[in-house]
């Protein structure tokens, strides 16, 4: 029954997307307020992260995007009041938080109380000691082990479990430091290391199960005891590699009954005995050749696996969790899905889900792509399907990393030498090396020893492998075509294995009739008539969506598309506006249909839509959509470039675009089209050149006269983008982007140092509305997502400023824009250079939106819709300035990311962001800090240093930071600059001299800050790099950009004595 | 080589043979379990009916001989999306090929078993033919008319054990029993029983004696038993008209009895209650049934085409305890002033969830009573 005392609930969200901390928290957090809202209780969000849906007025009563510290959410209950916090939905950030608030007795004398799962529960579950004891008590086995404080002791344990043993160092980020070792050598080597970097000099000692077979199970329990379990998923890379980056199928395929029952019963009995009420994720260690297990870890809260298994399962865990933490119990909750079952049931699937993890090495090209205990994929993809190998071959194609099958790495020249090399190497190509053992005939036993992949798995790829050959060998039939199809062979792929083309495949196709069906996600293996539109598609079936049909109510038909994984460049915003867009069209009484493969997502929730198909995002498996929906048109502007990238295939369907034309979009990226535009509107941009060629681009580099930017055209996110000082970077740039797919031409521009400015804009094809105007305090040349941003802009000149308006206007109207556009400027003086216009809408416009209160997406559909501005009650032109600042911090995830290079530059690396809201533009940019989790001071101690012609620069911050009372250290170089300067510094020895030098600095664990400006271009100092790669693995903040270290000093002397907290959804109220 | 499927409504799937080469009608029934396709093919409550597995993806991890739930498959043909071409476990033994082929077990893969449940969902459980040969025009209405006519009978007869015999006492790990209690000692009425029924009384202490479905009332309580169990079987309850008379005069005993799916249902047809078929039964690991005695609700596996009808229940006998959550179906039955009582589920699991196990231990409870 509903606990009727529960009136106001307070839900803290997770922050900032970081590796390991994704999408997934919106998407619960942002279920559990609807949940709550439907049952009448007042809720209260704080999250730090402004391009969430959880932070939309509309979500939450109460919403403060502020830091996520302890000192917020005091003052927060101060302030707000709530009887309850709901923990368990916000991911460990908001977890820890609670429990930090309920430790320290806070929440007891605020007479607040945690809901859904008890602190004692979590505790049980989180401390390694009691967890261990508790694990014990119910005879439920985990990995021996035992913490040690040094090698001595670390030995002795080791040869008491036996080799080999994981070694893991207590508070080291990232997991560094730590690592699996076999002998006693190698055991020394890592003890050594590893307690050298841990901050309490500790390190666990582990048995290794690394090889075993890897199974989840996603458990529910209610305050009266009854259990159920959602879902179960096996690892297809065995233990050894994060859950996280591992493909992963649901359910598990090569457990029999006794198996999946004993894993099963186990979950169940942990859940009880932890007293859990709510979701919950138990992980397993299955032994391959027995019915040995362990039990890994147990995440008492909402997790990326449970967002996972209510995606492949239709069961809205999130949803059901939220009731249960009011009271009610699975048998009083309906199964949304079905509107007849209750939640107290286990799902049923009747198909396959293959989930892929997205990872961000084409971002970080000197990063390890070895995989392992560290999760390093920043999003994933999920697939469904009625057989493995289609789910396996679909998920590869919705990666959007230019690979579509199993021959997308080539492998073919390595000798077989260098091929077995590779099979025992983790990364993140694996499953396409094992695709070129097969072709070789290496056998599954083989492939199987070294990689502890179970040969089910092994044989499936066989399957794939061994198509290839027959569409490459045999002579095309229908029953061939038909088995291609059946396990998902792209068309594009058939043709290139066949040497048909693609429309010769699809004509074969339509003579024979082998079409896509698609099928319905029902929870129950279609036991029950469902009611949900939810689809995945499938050949050699029928078809049971019921697309031909249009309902009468209903306008028309609105197809729109999503933005697919999250990926460095391409984050939660997309989908921000991708919902907005969707939830707009239906207000204007469209039917929506959405397509994306993006299991952590908002708008991949089965009621976001009127329908929703869990695709992949190709052209073909779009135009299946399409051929079944018949839809009246497309929006391609809310789903970043994955959505661009399809409005050409989408025209070529017949599929009108709805808004903006994908001519006009063209002629923003093409550059010669562009450049036309410029010249008839009068607009100026930055000199510049378009090259095929490395000589062609040293030319005109030549011509312009270096420092030069040379990037390709149609980029997101600054793929590829590099600052070049010299030939030899050009030489090496390009190098580079040719192992990216390089079918569009290189833009080199005239490299120009000002401010870079920022607008998103609505136009509806006569009138413009521009809600603000954001500045970036790091100077050009630093990739816009990786800048700190500020609204409103603070350094324009009244006739820039004037000039900014007026471009923005002229070229939305040349472009023909109708809905969103994005323009990026750098202003130098009065002068307004264009860098880029992108017709559609962008990163910055839920900061945007949420700190003006003008529904930007919202207002851009309806204009797409045939509304007009002023018809919407919007005077025209720049919108009257708010009354706060709002400044948007960039995080990025680089401890996690060996080897990655930190320093910033055009190419972007942040993962996620921050919102630091505040009447003044200090505390604004405090709390922006702080929300990044750079909360300082601490030690007071920092080290700088910088390239010779920042020298005269740093000179005056860093006297900033010795008035702050900050110990500054420097190297030769800085520390002659200065202090000549008259800064009081100390000099360190440079990394290659002899100890102790700068990098026993960094190891101390007494650093605050590294201030370390690299040179641009592509030759990067390996010093620098030692000591960035250092400081961000032992958590110190690295800042490699001036502005930045300019903009901390700042924040740092205006730290406010008191933080004022402004609720978002009244900003009217706050004055 | 092609085979085909043809429903008595008419409708014809085209698949690939799987199995044995051979023709049969049967009553076609779907199972939800992801997991269990061994202990689905060799649980006796199938004999008569064929099988469509909704998991698509069946053969995975092989077949483990250990986890058959008796001596050898009883459905007449087995329906499947895909058979996996290679298992792969470390226990498994052989594939699902060559067991279905060995024990003479037609079916038919690659067929739109989702398409295929839908239909039984919406017009109810039906019969068909599985077959390798192709019906045209007359042939087929031939065929259509023979399918409409079979009806599941005899199948008690055919499952049930041929003769008596024990089974000992055992550890709860499966060793010989060293327990310090005496055993108690259970007379089992093998209606077509899974082995998993017996194996759990075994593992709680007991001795069990297995008996034949027609054995009478008097040889039963003539051993003094400490319970009797009655266990699952295949078939329409109401067919057992003997069987029924006999297990009334088990009820007119005092010795305490537990009664599991048609054990359950005859028990209720014993004592003057009424069932009657369900729509499309309930076949599956994933069925929530409350327990009326605490409220809690626990996830099942069931197996059933019949029920008993609540309507039918005198309150002076009987009343229900248990109950399905989606549903409202009855699940379960206590006797008034009686140490009876009956569930229409399997809480011996195999496959599926072991979370209803409790219920043998209420059992030896009623029996230390």
């Amino acid at each position: 029954m509903k606990d009727n005392s529960i009136k106001k609930v307070l839900m803290i969200g997770s922050g900032p997307i970081v590796i390991g901390q994704a999408a997934e928290f919106d998407y619960a957090g942002t279920q559990a307020c609807r949940s709550l809202k439907e049952e009448g209780v007042e809720v209260v969000l704080l999250n730090s992260n402004p391009a969430t849906i959880m932070t939309d007025k509309d979500i939450a009563d109460h919403v403060y995007i502020e830091p996520l510290t302890i000192d917020v959410l005091e003052r927060l209950i101060e302030k707000e009041k709530p009887d309850s916090i709901l923990p368990t939905l916000g991911g460990q950030a908001g977890l820890n938080l609670a429990m930090a608030l309920d430790e320290s007795g806070f929440l007891e004398s605020h007479n607040v109380r945690l809901i859904g799962t008890t602190a004692l529960t979590i505790k049980k579950a989180e401390d390694r000691l009691m967890f261990k004891e508790t694990m014990e008590k119910i005879h439920e086995p985990v990995a021996p082990s035992e913490v040690v404080h040094s090698v001595e002791d670390g030995l002795r344990v080791a040869e008491e479990i036996g080799y080999p043993v994981v070694l893991r160092p207590a508070y080291t980020l990232g997991g560094s430091g730590g690592g699996i070792a076999e002998n006693r050598e190698e055991c020394t080597e890592i003890l050594e290391n590893g307690l050298r970097l841990s901050r309490v000099h500790e390190v666990l000692v582990e048995k290794c199960i690394a090889g075993w077979k890897e199974v989840e199970y996603e458990v529910i329990r209610d305050s009266a005891g009854n259990v159920i379990t959602v879902c179960n998923m096996e690892n297809i890379d065995p233990v050894g590699v994060h859950t996280g980056d591992s493909i992963v199928v649901a359910p598990s395929q090569t457990l029999g009954d006794k198996e999946y029952q004993m894993l099963r019963t186990s979950a169940l009995n942990i859940i009880t005995e932890l007293g859990i009420t709510g979701g919950c994720n138990v992980q397993y260690a299955l032994h391959p050749e027995s019915m040995e297990y362990c039990v890994i870890e147990v995440n008492p809260r909402v997790s990326r696996s449970s967002a996972l298994a209510s995606k492949a399962t239709g069961y809205p865990i999130a949803k059901v969790a939220a009731k249960i933490a009011l009271g009610y119990t699975l048998d009083e909750i309906k199964n949304a899905v079905t509107g007849k079952t209750y939640a107290s049931f286990e799902p049923m699937l009747d198909y396959v889900v293959v989930k892929m993890p997205r990872l961000p090495f084409d971002k970080f090209i000197t990063a390890e792509h070895t995989l392992g205990t560290q999760m390093k994929a920043t999003g994933e993809v999920m697939a469904i399907a009625n057989n493995f190998e289609g789910g396996l071959m679909k998920a590869i194609r919705s990666l959007e990393q230019h690979v579509d099958s199993l021959l997308s790495y080539d492998f073919s020249d390595l000798d077989d030498h260098d091929l077995h090399k590779l099979l025992h190497r983790v990364d993140d190509r694996r499953i396409w090396v094992i695709a070129e053992a097969l072709r070789r005939g290496y056998s599954y036993e083989e492939i199987h020893n070294i990689t502890k992949i179970d040969e089910w798995f092994i044989d499936k790829i066989k399957i794939l492998v061994d198509m290839e050959n027959r569409l490459k060998g045999e002579s095309m039939n229908e029953t061939l075509l038909r088995e291609a199809k059946r396990i998902e062979f792209p068309d594009n792929v058939i043709a290139r294995l066949t040497g048909y083309t693609e429309d010769e495949i699809a004509e074969m196709r339509d003579k024979y009739d082998i079409h896509a069906a698609f099928k319905m996600v029902d929870t129950c293996a279609a036991e029950f008539e469902a009611e949900t539109p939810y689809y995945y598609s499938v050949f050699g079936s029928e078809n049971e969506s019921l697309g031909a049909f249009r309902d009468p109510a209903k306008k028309k038909k609105v197809l729109v598309l999503g933005s697919g994984p999250i990926r460095i460049g391409q984050g939660i915003e997309f989908d921000f506006c991708s919902v907005h867009c969707t939830w707009q069209f239906k207000k204007e009484g469209y039917e929506t249909i959405i397509i994306n493969n993006n299991p952590e997502t908002v708008s991949t929730d089965f009621d976001i839509a009127d329908k929703l198909y869990f695709e992949p995002l190709t052209p073909e498996d779009v135009k299946n959509v399409v051929d079944v929906e018949k839809p009246d048109g497309a929006v391609v502007q809310f789903g970043g470039q994955t959505a661009i990238k399809l409005a050409d295939a989408l025209e070529k369907m017949g599929v009108p675009i709805l808004g903006t034309q994908q001519d006009d979009v063209d002629a923003a990226e093409d550059r010669e089209r562009f450049d036309a535009i410029l010249q008839e509107t009068g607009c100026q941009r930055a000199a510049g050149q378009t090259v095929f060629t490395a000589e062609e681009a040293k030319k005109a580099a030549g011509e312009l006269g270096y420092p030069v930017l040379v990037r390709p055209s149609y980029v997101l996110g600054g793929a590829g983008m590099r600052i070049a000082i010299c030939d030899e970077d050009i030489d090496e740039y390009i190098g580079e982007i040719n192992q990216i797919a390089q079918e569009h031409p290189i833009l080199v521009d005239k490299y120009i140092r000002g401010t870079e400015l920022e607008v998103d804009a609505i136009c509806d094809g006569h009138d413009i509305l521009i809600p603000g105007i954001m500045e970036h305090i790091e100077r050009t040349g630093i990739h816009s997502g990786d800048s700190i941003s500020i609204y409103p802009q603070r350094s324009l000149s009244a006739a820039a400023k004037q000039r900014v308006i007026d471009y923005t206007e002229r070229l939305a109207k040349a472009l023909h824009v109708i809905g969103m556009v994005n323009v990026q400027f750098i202003a130098d003086g009065d002068d307004v250079y264009i860098i880029e216009v992108n017709p559609r809408s962008s990163r910055t416009v839920p900061y945007i939106s949420k700190v003006t209160g003008i529904p930007i997406v919202p207002l851009a559909t309806q204009i797409i819709c045939g509304h007009t501005i002023r018809e919407l009650g919007y005077e025209p032109g720049l919108q009257k300035e708010a009354d706060y600042y709002a400044i948007k911090m960039p995080v990025f995830s680089f401890e996690k990311i060996k080897g990655a290079d930190i320093s910033l530059g055009p190419e972007m690396k942040s993962t996620g962001e921050c919102l630091g809201i505040a009447k003044s533009f200090n505390e604004a940019l405090y709390k922006a800090f702080q929300g990044a989790g750079i909360q300082l001071p601490k030690y007071k101690n920092m080290v700088i240093t910088v390239k010779d012609e920042d020298k005269a620069e740093i000179v005056p911050i860093a006297k900033r930071f010795e008035d702050l009372g900050y110990r500054i250290f420097a190297t030769h170089g800085t520390f002659k600059a200065l202090s000549d300067g008259g800064v009081k510094c100390y000099q360190v020895r440079k990394v290659e001299q002899e100890s102790p030098n700068i990098l026993d600095l960094v190891l101390g664990h007494e650093l605050d800050i590294v201030i370390d400006i690299p040179k641009e271009g592509a030759e990067a100092s390996k010093d620098g790099f030692v000591i960035r790669r250092n400081a961000v693995e032992t958590g110190v903040n690295v800042l490699t950009a001036i502005d930045t270290a300019k903009a901390l000093a700042t924040s740092l002397e205006n730290k406010s004595s008191e933080l004022h907290l402004i609720d978002i959804a009244k900003l009217d109220d706050n004055n | 080589m092609d085979a085909f499927l043809i429903l008595e409504d008419g409708t014809v799937f085209k698949g690939t043979s799987i199995g044995a080469e051979k023709e049969v009608i049967s009553e076609v029934v779907f199972n939800t379990s992801m997991t269990g396709y061994l202990e689905v093919l060799t649980d006796p409550s199938y004999a008569g009916q064929a099988t469509v597995m909704t998991y698509p993806l069946i053969g995975n991890y092989g077949i483990c001989y250990d986890d058959m739930e008796s001596e050898r498959p009883w459905l007449d043909a087995f329906i499947v999306r895909e058979l996996s071409r290679m298992p792969s476990n470390f226990r498994s033994e052989n594939t699902i090929q060559n067991f279905l082929k060995k024990n003479d077990i037609p079916g038919i893969a690659g067929i739109d078993t989702r398409a295929l449940t839908k239909i039984l969902r919406d017009k109810g459980t039906m019969n068909g033919m599985v077959t390798t040969r192709r019906y045209n025009g007359d042939a087929l209405k031939d065929v259509l008319s023979k399918i409409k006519e079979y009806s599941v009978t005899g199948v008690v007869a055919k499952t049930t054990t041929k003769g008596v015999y024990v089974a000992k006492a055992e550890n709860p790990d499966g060793t010989r029993y060293t327990g310090s209690k005496d055993p108690k000692r259970v007379a089992f009425l093998d209606v077509g029983a899974k082995r998993n029924i017996i194996r759990s009384l075994q593992r709680q202490g007991c001795d069990v004696t297995v008996y034949p479905a027609d054995t009478t009332a008097e040889t039963i309580l003539s051993q003094n038993p400490d319970g009797i169990m009655i266990s699952n079987g295949p078939g329409d309850p109401k067919e057992n008209v003997s069987i029924i008379k006999e297990i009334k005069k088990l009820y007119d005993s005092e010795v305490p009895i537990f009664a599991i799916c048609l054990g359950h249902q005859l028990m209720a047809l014993a004592t003057g209650a009424d069932t009657f078929k369900l729509k499309y039964g309930h076949r599956g690991g994933n069925h929530p049934v409350k327990d009326l005695s605490n409220g809690r609700v626990y996830i099942t596996s069931q197996n059933h085409g019949y029920a008993v009808d609540p309507k039918s229940l005198d309150p002076k006998v009987c009343e229900e305890a248990f109950v399905n959550v989606n549903d409202g179906t009855n699940e379960g039955l206590k006797y008034v002033g009686k140490n009876i009582v009956t569930v229409q589920y399997h809480p011996e699991a195999c496959p599926g969830p072991k979370d209803s196990a409790y219920l043998f231990d209420r059992f030896m409870k009623m029996m230390e009573a």
